[in-house]
This record gives C-alpha cells, sequence and structure tokens, in this order.
C-alpha cells in the first residue's frame, strides 16, 4: 500500500495534534517521581525532581546527542563526567509535553555514565542535568527534528 | 529483556533492550478515535551480589522499546545480574544475566 503525499502529511499532524493533546491523569505510583515525570514546563519539574530550578552551566557535563535527526522516536543520547559525588543523572526535553524523559540514580559503584534512546516530539533543546555534591550542573544542546517522535 | 554484561578492568559495562510499547498515552487510534491508553516503563533497576547497581526511572519520553547502557565497579565473571522493570500498568519483568 502506498501513502499519498496529503495522506502522510495528515498523519503527521495528527501525530503533533495528539502531542499537544492534555495528558491523560496518570496513576501515581509511590517510588516513581510523578510530580516531577508529569510536570510540562522544564522549570517545574527541575523544582519536582530537585527541589530547586538553579542550573549551573557546566562542561564538566558530557552531554551527545546528535544535531539532527531523522527520526524523533528514537534520539541517542549519551551523558557522562567525570565529576565526583555523583547522585543523579537526568535528561530533559524541553519541548515535550512532559520535559522530563528519564532520570537515572547514580549509587555507590555506578560509574557516572549512561546512554539512553529518547523521543522528541518536535525540534527542542535537550538538557543533562546531573546532581553532585548536592549541587545542579547542566549542558543543553538542541537538536533539530526532521519527523517527530510522539506518533511513536 | 534482552541484557549483555561484560566485565572488564574490574567494571561491568550492561546493556539492555527492553521489549515495550512505550504508549504515551496521547495517541489516538485512528479506526476508533480514542486514545490509546499510556503504558510505559516506569522503573528499571539492577541488581548484583544484593545490591542494587543501578536504579533508572523512565517517563513517557523514552523511545518504545528502551535501550539503556551503564556501567558499575564490580562485577564478577560467571557471575549473575537480575534486572527488573515494572510499567505504569503494574506488569513487571524480570531478567537473570550472566556477565561475560
Amino acid at each position: 500500500m502506498t501513502i499519498s503525499r496529503r495522506k502522510f502529511l495528515n498523519i503527521l499532524t495528527v501525530g503533533s495534534t495528539a502531542c499537544l493533546a492534555l495528558m491523560t491523569p496518570i496513576t501515581s505510583w509511590a517510588a516513581w517521581a510523578s510530580d516531577a515525570f508529569n510536570a510540562t514546563k522544564p522549570e517545574d519539574a527541575y523544582k519536582n525532581l530537585f527541589g530547586s530550578p538553579d542550573l549551573i552551566e557546566s562542561d564538566e557535563v558530557k552531554l551527545k546527542v546528535p544535531k539532527i535527526a531523522e527520526n524523533g522516536g528514537a534520539v541517542p543520547v549519551s551523558i557522562k563526567t567525570t565529576m565526583k559525588n555523583v547522585e543523579s543523572i537526568s535528561i530533559f526535553v524541553k519541548d515535550n509535553p512532559q520535559p522530563l524523559t528519564a532520570t537515572f540514580q547514580i549509587l555507590a559503584g555506578t560509574i557516572p555514565n549512561v546512554s539512553t534512546r529518547i523521543r522528541l516530539a518536535q525540534t527542542s533543546t535537550v538538557t543533562a542535568v546531573i546532581k553532585a555534591d548536592g549541587k545542579l550542573f547542566s549542558k543543553s544542546q538542541e537538536v533539530k527534528v526532521t519527523i517527530g517522535g510522539c506518533g511513536g | 529483556m534482552k541484557v549483555k554484561a561484560k566485565v572488564k578492568n574490574n567494571i561491568t559495562s550492561v546493556r539492555v533492550l527492553a521489549k515495550h510499547p512505550m504508549e504515551t498515552g496521547r495517541r489516538i487510534n485512528k479506526e476508533t478515535g480514542e486514545k490509546i491508553p499510556a503504558k510505559y516503563i516506569q522503573e528499571l533497576t539492577c541488581e548484583y551480589d544484593g545490591k542494587v547497581v543501578f536504579l533508572a526511572q523512565f517517563g513517557t519520553s523514552v523511545s518504545q522499546n528502551p535501550y539503556l547502557a551503564f556501567s558499575f565497579e564490580g562485577g564478577k565473571k560467571g557471575d549473575s545480574l537480575s534486572l527488573r522493570w515494572n510499567d505504569n500498568t503494574g506488569d513487571v519483568e524480570k531478567t537473570d544475566a550472566k556477565i561475560k
């Protein structure tokens, strides 16, 4: 079955409308940081997750994401650092309906170096936040998306 | 869940590929016009030697069939790791993997 150009564009429009639609209420779960994950603005997500929205820009946070992603549905992200006393590593996508994407706890013995694949609903800034010594260090990069990832 | 774990220089690196739809709850079924209910992994843990060595919390913006790579200090060849995820609907999957 071939998809016409018009139909393809329609699919894109429906996809992005779905992205903008209100989120369905999500049942909260004890240990899971539901307030932070359900926040719709990055600042609220920072506050709910860390208790503070104040981030310090730092080149010690090594964030590796592509500048251009053809498919917003699976964008590879790697974050690492040489900082000591790292407590957590978190990923935020500014323009996603829910900016907080994932948060990793760095326990004693865990190496502060993680990789995963994330969704971007549209072109957006991706921010990595590392909590170390009680402070929040961040690094951001813009990722251009040609096909959004919200439709799946 | 597919897991590959390898130890080198006393550091165990683990790669995980979990099979999961990661439905955001915002997608609409085009035939019925109804929303597809959210179903996504919320937490993934890795235990080694009775201790949690890695803990991840996911939201809906993690890709379908989530991929994860991490590493921790220690680990012995032949020992096993136990991994577990649970999603927002209460489903749980556990997998054991041997360190190579």
